[in-house]
């Protein structure tokens, strides 16, 4: 009964409007990525408010939350994917190797080349495991020739974990491999744009355990080279690939940290509360 | 007693039975006792049952009665006449239906006389005793199925079970109407090819029916020839003509429309293409004829070129705009129908909007618009009020676009249009060409459904 009594003074807390400053270590030394003040309107929503963070260099930050939380809308403004949605409003400043990402005149197009995705279902395109690969360098203009592109490929999918199962099908559509290949597929297909920073929309959320379990031995693999930020329900997952944690509250961003103080010793109430199930 | 009649007698009888029966369950219920179904479900149990198998008696026993009469009254016709056999019979069978009806030709033969009092007689008797026995089904349907009713009945099931029936038939009506027709063209084909030989229709490249009646007559002034293939050429030339003004532009303001416009521009735009849709062909035709075709001719001619006044341009041309809105329409949803993940997914790898829709977008799409495109062919396969008003009759075997030329369907009308006599070649020949242009568009049409349905295979 006082457990229930807590959550609801914790939800008045955050509907007055009083914006949660957030806890927690924001800053990094080397940033990546830096985020300053950013607000989210969706029409008249207020979808993110006035959130600080900093993503560095080749290392995992995990983005949990409850449902609603803000924290997809987030990681859509690290690559501008919001721009598609046309009551989409967004403020503050965003960076990527200090340069505004949303300044007049940056060109979304090789913004989302350098910041790439993966989203929450697998979406590959209706085309052969190879053509889903060479799409990307092929818009770009990444290859010179056949055997440049041949390379491209061969090492996206290799990186991704996928060339043994895949290599004697190349030509076969990628929409008929199972749902676990498919989201390497589409993950292979991301890097090999060769991007700086790769956003993760709940990746395995579509995925059995063990199709979750080889993404998340890639998440490992693929830190080596790439930064990656990781929005993620599960908070076993969050735990089990992430170096940083950032726990959203209702557009808030409530508490950042090294992913074991926060799931062991989080500072703040409500994610306190969330970590232990308290709500979510 | 009138069929209406008849039927709005059986629906009194139902709803009687309906309300009888949907009353009697609620009572019952209010007294206590449970029920499998609601109370409606019962009532229209028995009113269904009421209705449904004496309605349906009376419309198989007024289809048979007549072909009972048809058959006794040959027992009043005199012996040469049915000797004769063939169109005397159906010339006796004629009058005796006209004195019935009370037209009057003149003085009647006397066997004409007493063979039509004796069809009212029959007409008169067999109306009583349809009735009656309608009635008398009518009321034992409902009574028996009233009896049917019992706490443990499903009617609930049972009169699902009959809405079932009703639906299949439904669409039974539909595929029984489809072989009909190709039926009837059918067996006028085949008279067609006792007195043509099929060859000879198939492959030859003259048609000129209008001398059938000289080459009978035996007058001279040349043989009436059946070749097929100019009709043909003529609608391949102006369909393909419909084609190339029809797919890209209706294929580029689908684009447009699904992939650029905002919502609200969306919604004005789409309407008033569809619009084109709504225009009565004949009113194309005039614009075809008294617009279209002098600008062309007028055009062609000022750059030297010869140019017939109703040419296959200008009727190919306006048939396009005709036929942009199936195109645009069909694509259009065809496209809406992509998923957003997969324009996220190009968004995501840096794809520009044009980019995301050649390359993702439209190739996912492209078998459902390869359908839209099929039907707007079938469409303008069969189309012919345009022709015939704006690309002329003559049956040249051409493919230069400022000629005149014919389409299959512009010749059907033409042959069929007036007083005909049916035994002749020029005639039937008519059929022939329905059925082959049948074949035609059943074979696109059949192309663009498999091509549907491996769209459906292509994603989730």
């Amino acid at each position: 009964m006082t457990s229930f009594k807590q959550i609801n003074d914790a939800t008045d807390l955050t509907m007055e409007n009083a914006i949660i400053k957030t806890t927690g270590n924001v800053f990094v030394d080397k940033p990546r990525m830096s985020a300053r003040n950013v607000n989210v309107y969706y029409g008249d929503k207020h979808a993110i408010r006035d959130v600080t963070i900093d993503i560095a260099e080749q290392e995992v930050i995990a983005f949990i939350g409850p449902s609603g939380c803000g924290k997809s809308t987030f990681l859509r403004t690290l690559n501008r994917m919001n721009d598609t949605i046309d009551i989409c409003r967004v403020s503050g400043e965003i960076a990527l190797d200090g340069e505004n990402i949303y300044a007049p005149s940056v060109d979304v197009v090789p913004l989302r080349a350098r910041v790439g995705m993966v989203f929450q279902k697998p979406n590959p395109f209706p085309k052969s495991i190879y053509d889903n690969i060479a799409y990307g360098p092929r818009i770009h203009g990444l290859a010179r020739n056949k055997a440049e592109l041949d390379d491209i490929v061969q090492s996206a999918l290799e990186r991704a974990g996928l060339w043994n199962e895949v290599k004697d099908r190349l030509d076969q559509p990628g929409t008929g491999l199972s749902g676990g290949q498919q989201q390497r597929l589409c993950i292979a297909r991301a890097i090999a744009v060769s991007p700086e920073v790769i956003l993760m929309d709940e990746p395995c959320s579509a995925l059995d355990p063990i199709a979750t379990a080889r993404v998340e031995e890639l998440i490992e693999e693929l830190k080596q080279q790439y930064t990656i930020v990781i929005v993620t329900h599960s908070m076993q997952q969050a735990a089990r690939v992430s170096d940083r944690t950032a726990y959203f509250h209702l557009g808030d961003l409530v508490e950042v940290g090294r992913t074991e103080q926060i799931f062991t010793n989080p500072s703040h109430k409500l994610t306190q509360d969330y970590i232990t199930g308290r709500f979510g | 007693m009138a069929f209406t009649t008849q039927l709005s007698l059986l629906l009194i009888i139902a709803l009687a039975f309906y309300t009888f029966a949907k009353r009697s369950v609620t009572s019952a219920r209010n007294r206590g006792e449970l029920f499998h179904s609601l109370p409606n479900y019962y009532g229209l149990w028995v009113g269904l049952a009421a209705s449904l198998p004496a309605i349906l008696l009376l419309i198989l026993w007024s289809v048979i009665d007549i072909q009972l009469f048809q058959h006794w009254v040959r027992d009043y016709y005199p012996a040469e006449i049915l000797a004769a056999g063939g169109s005397q019979e159906v010339v006796a069978l004629a009058k005796v239906e006209n004195l019935v009806a009370g037209i009057r030709f003149g003085d009647p033969e006397a066997w004409v006389v007493e063979a039509s009092s004796a069809w009212s007689a029959w007409e008169h008797s067999s109306t009583t005793a349809k009735t009656v026995v309608a009635l008398l089904l009518s009321i034992s349907g409902g009574f028996v199925a009233y009896r049917k009713i019992s706490n443990q009945f499903r009617a609930r099931n049972a009169v699902e079970r009959i809405l079932f029936w009703a639906l299949i038939s439904a669409s039974t009506i539909a595929i029984l109407t489809t072989i009909g027709i190709v039926l009837s063209v059918l067996f006028e084909t085949i008279r067609f090819f006792q007195l043509v030989p099929p060859t000879e229709f198939i492959f030859g490249t003259e048609w000129n029916p209008q001398f059938e009646g000289a080459e009978r007559a035996g007058t001279g002034g040349g043989d009436a020839k059946y070749g097929m293939l100019p009709m043909f050429a003529g609608t391949f030339l102006i369909s393909a003509i419909a084609l190339v003004v029809a797919v890209p532009v209706g294929l580029a303001s689908a684009i447009y429309l699904a992939e650029y416009s905002t919502p609200k521009v969306r919604a004005t735009i789409k309407p008033l293409l569809e619009i084109l849709a709504g225009v009565p062909t004949v009113v194309y035709g005039f614009f075809a004829a008294l617009t279209v075709a002098p600008m062309i001719k007028q055009a062609g001619e000022s750059v030297g070129l010869t140019v017939a006044s109703e040419s296959a341009l200008a009727a190919g041309l306006v048939m396009g705009v005709m036929i942009i809105p199936f195109v645009s329409s069909l694509a259009d949803d065809v496209i809406n129908a992509i998923p957003q993940a997969l324009r996220d997914a190009a968004y995501g790898l840096g794809s520009t909007k044009s980019e995301t829709t050649r390359q993702v977008v439209l190739p996912a799409a492209l078998p459902g618009i390869v359908a839209a495109v099929i039907l707007a062919v079938s469409r303008a396969v069969g189309e012919t009020m345009i022709v015939v008003m704006a690309a002329g009759l003559a049956a040249n075997l051409s493919f230069n676009p400022l000629d005149a030329v014919t389409t299959v369907t512009s010749q059907i009308v033409t042959i069929l249009v007036g007083d005909q006599e049916f035994e002749s070649a020029k005639t039937l020949s008519a059929f022939a060409l329905s059925t082959m242009l049948i074949i035609l568009t059943l074979g696109l049409n059949f192309f663009a459904l498999q091509i549907v349905k491996k769209y459906r295979e292509q994603y989730d």
